[in-house]
């Protein structure tokens, strides 16, 4: 390890200097190795910098450089998946760099959010589509962690919510409200009442919230896990059977057309600005909803966490977190239990109910098909991957997992296809005989059941512990080291 | 309908109640055995009774396939069928056991939700294993159950209620089992020993009782018993899929807190109840309001039990009351 570490610094130059130096002659027009290797080299670049030990600034002056090539890759050819993943572990490498002030944190987020993820975006539009899923993801994993990590109430269904959320504009903002409402617009409310919408989500999330939480928060905490689980279910299948006798969810079919806002602006916006050069051809309706969802999606992600991180720090943060600790001594400090544990409910649900209606605007379509057992267990996976209680953790969490699931497993799928149609072998495997039921893409529980069970063996803190629990856990390590000499 | 039209329908409908009650017996007691050692809801029995229901059917696939049947006489078969899944899903259950939550209690982690979060993840990873085995064998993920002439023959009883001979068969096994199970857990030192452990496992321990021995062993009993349990499940509905075991799974444990957790006669009424309720709203429930409410509120009706009964009994129907300790 420690000529490993000698190494370390050497190495990694060299490796970012290589792949740098590469792209730029790949770009002039005189290729000097071929494209398979260069991939691993750029890989092993990245890895290096990311794994190894180096002093910070130096890390920081490899990472800009390796942004800036994976940039000019991405440029150059922005089908490069491997470049665009890539690029994703440096930035939010170069976010996580310690040492730096806030203000520069929050430059670096939002040039990134705000500029490099839109300019992509515009020459390749899965990229606007994955950041509206990982905002979207984030926020209810921000919900989520709320109320398991910071309050640690263990809900399985809470999905509920989300589907309360996507309901409340799906309804509304479709000629479904027409139907059970004589008098209602035919085409139901136009799209601009999304707006409104979005803050009555909040309101119908909070009270779902609550109603669940009456009964549920009176126990014990793996009756609570088991009961919001099939409450969670009750609201599943409310949604999936209101279509008699009065048909308010169109049951399994699903509400669509849900009506989206009016994005004449952004349009003319993108219009004046050029954008049409970078996306090459003139701005149509396509682009210009995936640019303001994903913008839509930004804002709303900025209000839940300003207020999480503003909850988490006031009295109510703090009594969650006693609540966790130990609930008979938090009761007997003077919290009121039931109160303080529904509110964690209610914000967690409100986080989620807003986004749940811009989820719904987005598809533009609502079933009951989005809001399954499944779905609550995704939006776990991602606290737990980020770690249990940690903001920012609940946040990269959900983008991990999403990028995997999205974009990873995906492509997996795509590669196996590929392999089918040609027939490659395999380890002597003829891969045509691979039957077309094999659909990695198909197998996200396999991935949330193996976040779930690795993370909680080997690292139950998480990605991005928070401070608290990390020093709980060590302290427990510690112990137990001293049991076992014993 | 008339009344009489309901009343004419209630001896079959009870029946069927009471076959999908002794598997709902079967499957909680499971829950029950390891609530009882662990204090842990164990989510990922209900893929060890799909797995069971899967390795049942693939019994018959292969020993009973027509072409060149291993074993040609269908009772045989379904015997065979038990006896493989019973194994096949105990050693599930206890590498369950092994792999993840054993590590765990090594560790000695206070947080409850740290077991239970692990439990989830178990139950979903063996959900899609179950689904790439059966794409790559099945190329689909929803498999049937052959059917035999001899099992599906239909008995007619007395007040216009028919039952057929698998269905007899469900119930004289799940006896079977139950029997077997309390005695085993009343009259024998391992069943002595699985409840000085599920009373106090340290205490158990300075009297010279291995521990993880036992917990191995009730994993083993539990899974064994959902095993039998999926067969019965799968040979009465004929259809599984990988995701098959999770409602059943879930009102099973629903049945085992009815009973009160951790108590094994509890568990076994805790299903028979539940399974009389699933039925009797299934069935009652589209006619008594005009087919509005569709027979899939059933499933809210055995959650909404769920909620009552935790609210106002915790300790369910046979269980002594346990205030929590500081």
């Amino acid at each position: 390890m420690n000529t490993l570490n000698a190494m370390a610094l050497p190495l990694s130059i060299s490796l970012s200097a290589v792949s740098g130096l590469g792209v730029l002659f790949a770009l002039l027009g005189q290729p000097v190795i071929s494209g398979g290797w260069f991939n691993a080299l750029l890989v092993l670049a990245v890895a290096a910098v990311l794994a190894l030990r180096l002093p910070t600034p130096w890390r920081s002056g490899l990472l800009a450089l390796l942004a800036l090539t994976l940039t000019l890759m991405l440029r150059a050819n922005n089908e490069d998946k491997i470049a665009f993943y890539l690029l994703l572990a440096v930035l939010i490498a170069s976010f996580l760099l310690p040492n730096l002030t806030r203000l520069v944190r929050i430059a670096l987020g939002a040039s990134i959010l705000l500029i490099a993820i839109p300019l992509a975006g515009l020459s390749n539009s899965f990229l606007f589509e994955l950041g509206i899923q990982i905002g979207i993801f984030a926020a209810l994993a921000l919900g989520l962690n709320l109320v398991v990590g910071q309050a640690g109430l263990l809900d399985l269904g809470f999905a509920a919510f989300f589907a309360v959320g996507a309901y409340t504009w799906g309804i509304f903002g479709s000629p479904q409200a027409a139907q059970f409402i004589g008098g209602f617009p035919a085409q139901g409310l136009e799209g601009n009442f999304l707006y409104l919408f979005m803050a009555l989500a909040i309101i119908t999330a909070a009270i779902t919230g609550v109603l669940i939480g009456l009964p549920a928060l009176r126990l014990r905490g793996d009756y609570l896990a088991l009961v919001t689980l099939g409450l969670g279910e009750v609201v599943r299948i409310l949604a999936n059977n209101l279509d008699k006798p009065l048909n308010i969810t169109n049951g399994p079919q699903g509400i669509t057309p849900v009506n989206r806002p009016d994005v004449g602006i952004l349009a003319d916006f993108l219009r004046a600005i050029g954008a049409e050069r970078i996306y090459g051809r003139p701005i149509d309706d396509a682009i210009a909803y995936a640019f303001f969802f994903y913008l839509l999606v930004l804002v709303v992600i900025g209000i839940v966490l300003l207020t999480n991180l503003r909850l988490a720090n006031s009295r109510f943060g703090r009594a969650w977190v006693a609540i966790r600790e130990d609930e008979i001594a938090a009761k007997a400090m003077g919290i009121p239990l039931l109160a303080t544990k529904l509110l964690a409910f209610a914000t967690g649900a409100a986080f989620s109910g807003i986004m749940g209606a811009v989820f719904a605007a987005k598809q533009t379509f609502v079933s009951p098909e989005s809001f399954t057992l499944q779905a609550s267990i995704a939006i776990l996976a991602f606290v737990i991957l980020g770690g249990m209680g940690s903001i920012g953790g609940a946040v990269v969490g959900a983008a991990a997992v999403t990028v995997l699931n999205l974009g990873i497993l995906k492509d997996f799928s795509d590669l196996l296809n590929t392999w089918r149609q040609t027939g490659v072998s395999i380890l002597g495997y003829n891969m045509s005989n691979l039957p077309p039921q094999l659909n990695p893409a198909k197998y996200e529980r396999m991935v949330f059941g193996l976040i779930l069970i690795l993370m909680m063996i080997y690292r139950p803190e998480g990605l991005i512990p928070e401070k608290r629990h990390r020093v709980e856990l060590q302290e427990a390590r510690e112990e137990a080291k001293e049991g076992s000499r014993i | 309908m008339t009344v009489a039209d309901l009343l004419s329908i209630l001896p079959q409908t009870i029946l069927e109640g009471l076959l999908l009650g002794f598997v709902y017996a079967m499957v909680a007691l499971g829950y029950t055995m390891v609530y009882g050692v662990l204090g842990l809801i164990n989510f990922a029995h209900s893929e060890v009774f799909m797995i069971g229901a899967v390795i049942g059917l693939e019994v018959f696939r292969f020993w009973g396939n027509p072409e060149a049947p291993v074993i040609s006489n269908p009772f045989l078969l379904l015997l065979a069928a038990i006896m493989v899944a019973m194994t096949g899903s105990g050693i599930v259950a206890v590498l369950i056991e092994r792999l993840a939550y054993r590590p765990l209690r090594r560790r000695g982690t206070k947080n409850i939700l740290v077991p239970m979060i692990t439990a989830i993840g178990v139950s979903f990873l063996l959900q899609d294993l179950t689904r790439i085995y059966a794409a790559l064998r099945h190329n689909e993920f929803n498999m049937q159950y052959r059917t035999y002439d001899a099992l599906n023959a239909v008995f007619m009883l007395p007040m216009q209620t028919t039952i057929q001979v698998k269905g007899i068969v469900l119930i004289a096994v799940s006896i079977l089992m139950l029997i077997g199970l309390t005695y085993l857990v009343n009259r024998t030192k391992l069943g002595k020993a699985i409840r000085a452990v599920s009373q106090d496992m340290q205490t158990a321990a300075l009297m010279g009782i291995n521990a993880d021995t036992i917990i191995s062993r009730t994993f083993l009993i539990g899974g064994a018993l959902g095993g039998v349990a999926g067969v019965l499940f799968g040979l009465l509905y004929t259809n599984v899929t990988p995701y098959s075991g999770v409602l059943p799974g879930l009102k099973a444990f629903i049945a085992a807190v009815l009973g009160g957790i951790g108590n094994i006669p509890g568990a076994m009424v805790g299903g028979l109840v539940l399974g009389q309720l699933e039925t009797l709203s299934g069935t009652y429930l589209p006619f008594l309001t005009n087919g509005n409410f569709g027979t899939e509120y059933k499933d809210v009706f055995a959650f909404l039990t769920l909620v009552l009964l935790l609210l106002f009994r915790p300790q369910g129907l046979f269980g002594q009351n346990v205030s929590e300790k500081v």
